[in-house]
């Protein structure tokens, strides 16, 4: 907190003013996520779609601070990052909607209890969006392969390159919010996928407490899992990136026409 | 074995140059003195060096027939102010126009101070430009690249170096052997025995002496531990630009291997200052050589594993197979060294071409490929890492007796010596005068493969440049200088 803030002289009061707003939208959104229990605090004040709208908010100042101040390199991680951002949201709205069609409801709370019943079973459409919602999730948080966040290599990136010219709290602040958003879209997986362990609406300390540690295994699994796949592969080229979200976005369609076959339309 | 200087005259300066464009001979160095220019050339095993009279200060430029002279003669008119006459390309190269003096080895004139560097114009729409160092963001040398883009396309790459020129010729000049042989050993700090070997070869050459052949091979096996070590490192290091970060941890563990080995033989991690005129400073040590030994052992063992990991990612070979190629045409034309010549068909090792001991007794082959992409460039430096793993062991086993040093007379004389860095063939040509450096020229491999990069990353993504780059990994040092 002590650390001086080295702004460019033409920073304008949205460089400034950016930080806050990326954050303030990615924790908001954050916090509409059941994490251990359903039924959260702000669990029913919006639903998936409101999540997905808060992040594009949120990436949509991150573009624009990297433009403001008019470096390259700025204006080369705001294009890539906004060309990956249209094509990760329709894969994403599709896995809205094929759950929403699952679980009758875009509320995660209710999806989530929805999975935890009986009645699910073992659907290709489940399978399908998983696949979908994780390749999102590697394209949104800016990982290997379609970014890398521990390069030191100016031209190759992406989400570094947008905040090359910001420091201290700032930065600070910058990388808290996509911290945040990478544990967003893990514990979005884990309460849709694996919503084993939430605790329900009105449940004593004890169900509260088994959420907590049950949350904290499947953190654990995930930041595995991610270290796992992320060291036993390459970046791809930039161009390669529109296949690879390309391929999430037809799983997520061809899950919600395998719902409308399974089912003989829209009851 | 030395290569001759002719004193010639304009005629015999247009013939070389001619020679030089139509390719039957190859550019190995342009270089002045004042009131003279010097060019080394070579063909097929035999090399020449001429000597050119500058009436007022001009000589007939060889860049406007040969373009990889454009380079050295910016150089040379920065450092001796003496004119190419004829050359297209008349911008300063070394001199930013924040030096003390202007031409400091020549007529010295005072600093007129920075003035703009106009970068050569593309047109066309939507073209942008993208400036990009010589601060990176990483901690490597430093050096501007002005990207021209359509997009993501790069239209137009142009190089500006000379960010770290020290003066390294004018500080050789008039340094006694011992001084100018550790001031060799720093042109370039990853290449630092194969410098000092150049250095030391050539001045054996002037002086008409020879080292002992115990010192001689003890020099290869230091330069080929330098190969190994800088091989390995790029391999690794090549893959991390693709974000590949499992090589780049394997091969970075194995060369720390080579470093601590090379210690423990020769007391110093990169082997500074162990190669002087006249032979090495010390033996190697018993406990060394054992090291060394274990060492090979050790390579040979994980070597295969991390060669089949490199090509069994299909997402690596994704990113390494046919980015940044250059044409066999273009390697050969500029006579590139090194990885990036053999990558692209020119398969010309200063170790064959002209054989030096203990080379020329020594079992080893060169390979050479023509697919002239960072993927061939990895597979080159593969192959040579295992070739020097032969030699090593060929060395360690017929270790002549000593002695390892013999003291240099102060003599005077000429002398010039090719020798195989691990980036590729690094020339250097002294004249001594009672023991002393009257004026040394050193010219890195990497004069000749920097403007290759500038052709291989045409028409690429420009995210694909730090991996292109990478695969060429020439010195920004050693041609600062």
């Amino acid at each position: 907190m002590r650390k001086e803030v080295v702004l460019a002289h033409n920073a304008s009061w949205l460089f400034r003013v950016a930080p806050y707003l990326i954050f303030a939208g990615t924790w908001v959104a954050a916090a509409l996520v059941p994490t251990f229990a359903t039924g959260l605090m702000f669990s029913w004040s919006a639903d998936l779609i409101a999540i997905i709208a808060l992040l594009g908010t949120a990436r949509f100042f991150l573009a624009l601070a990297g433009m403001d101040i008019g470096t390259s390199f700025g204006g080369i991680g705001a294009s890539r990052e906004v060309m990956i951002a249209t094509l990760a949201e329709p894969a994403l709205l599709m896995i809205v909607f094929s759950l929403a069609l699952l679980a009758g409801s875009t509320q995660l709370s209710t999806i989530a209890g929805y999975m935890l019943s009986s009645n699910v079973g073992l659907r290709v459409t489940l399978a399908l969006s998983l696949f979908s919602l994780i390749m999102v999730a590697i394209a949104e948080n800016a990982r290997i392969p379609v970014d890398n966040p521990a390069t030191h290599l100016e031209l190759t990136m992406v989400h570094e390159a947008m905040v090359l010219e910001y420091s201290a709290r700032h930065l600070a602040v910058i990388e808290l919010a996509s911290f945040l958003k990478l544990l967003l879209y893990v514990s979005l997986i884990a309460c849709v996928f694996a919503p084993w362990g939430l605790a329900p609406v009105g449940a004593g300390a004890a169900a509260h407490l088994l959420g907590i540690a049950t949350y904290a295994g499947k953190l654990a699994v995930a930041g595995v899992l991610l270290a796992l796949f992320e060291t036993a592969i390459a970046k791809m080229r930039v161009f390669r990136a529109p296949a690879f979200l390309g391929a999430a976005f037809m799983m997520g369609i061809l899950g919600v026409l395998l719902l409308f076959v399974s089912r003989g339309g829209l009851r | 074995m030395s290569w001759p200087r002719h004193l010639v005259d304009a005629a015999g300066w247009s013939g070389a140059i001619e020679a030089l464009a139509a390719g039957r001979r190859t550019l190995a160095g342009l270089w002045g003195e004042p009131g003279l220019v010097h060019m080394a050339t070579h063909a097929d095993g035999e090399g020449a060096i001429l000597s050119t009279p500058c009436p007022n200060g001009a000589y007939r430029s060889v860049s406007a027939w040969h373009a990889p002279a454009i380079r050295l003669e910016r150089a040379l008119f920065d450092l001796h102010g003496l004119r190419p006459d004829g050359a297209l390309d008349k911008r300063p190269w070394l001199d930013h126009g924040r030096w003390t003096l202007r031409h400091p080895l020549g007529e010295a004139l005072a600093a007129t101070g920075p003035v703009p560097y106009p970068f050569l114009a593309s047109e066309g729409e939507n073209l942008h430009q993208i400036p990009v160092g010589p601060v990176h963001a990483g901690v490597i040398e430093p050096g501007h690249f002005r990207f021209t883009a359509a997009g993501e396309t790069v239209v137009r790459l142009e190089e500006r170096l000379g960010y770290v020129h020290r003066g390294l010729e004018g500080r050789l000049a008039g340094a006694d052997l011992d001084r100018a042989a550790k001031l060799a050993g720093r042109a370039s700090g990853d290449s630092t025995v194969a410098y000092a070997i150049a250095f030391a070869r050539s001045a054996e050459d002037a002086l008409g002496i020879e080292a002992p052949a115990r010192a001689q091979w003890l020099r290869a096996l230091m330069a080929e531990l330098e190969r190994l070590a800088n091989h390995l490192g790029d391999i690794g290091a090549i893959c991390n630009d693709a974000a590949f970060s499992l090589m780049h941890a394997h091969c970075g563990a194995l060369r720390e291997q080579v470093l601590r080995a090379a210690e423990s033989a020769f007391g110093h991690r990169l082997m500074m200052d162990r190669v002087i005129p006249g032979g090495v400073a010390a033996d190697i040590t018993p406990e060394g050589a054992r090291g060394i030994q274990a060492l090979l052992r050790h390579i040979r063992d994980r070597l295969p594993r991390l060669v089949e990991l490199y090509d069994d990612t299909a997402s690596l070979q994704d990113r390494t197979v046919g980015t940044g190629r250059v044409s066999p045409e273009l390697a050969a034309r500029f006579g590139a060294g090194g990885f990036v010549g053999r990558a692209s068909g020119r398969s010309f090792d200063a170790r064959k071409a002209f054989p030096y001991a203990p080379y020329d007794v020594l079992n080893f082959g060169i390979r050479a490929r023509e697919d002239g992409d960072v993927n061939a460039r990895v597979w080159i430096r593969i192959e040579e890492v295992r070739e020097s793993l032969g030699l090593v062991e060929q060395i360690l086993d017929r270790l002549p007796s000593p002695p390892v040093h013999l003291g240099p007379p102060a003599g005077t004389g000429e002398g010039n010596a090719l020798v195989e860095s691990f980036r590729g063939d690094l020339f250097v040509w002294l004249r001594l005068a009672g023991g002393r450096v009257e004026r040394a020229y050193l010219r890195d491999a990497s004069w000749f493969q920097w403007p290759l990069l500038e052709a291989a990353i045409e028409n690429n993504i420009v995210a694909d440049f730090p991996l292109c780059n990478k695969s060429f990994n020439c010195s920004y040092a050693g041609v600062d200088l």
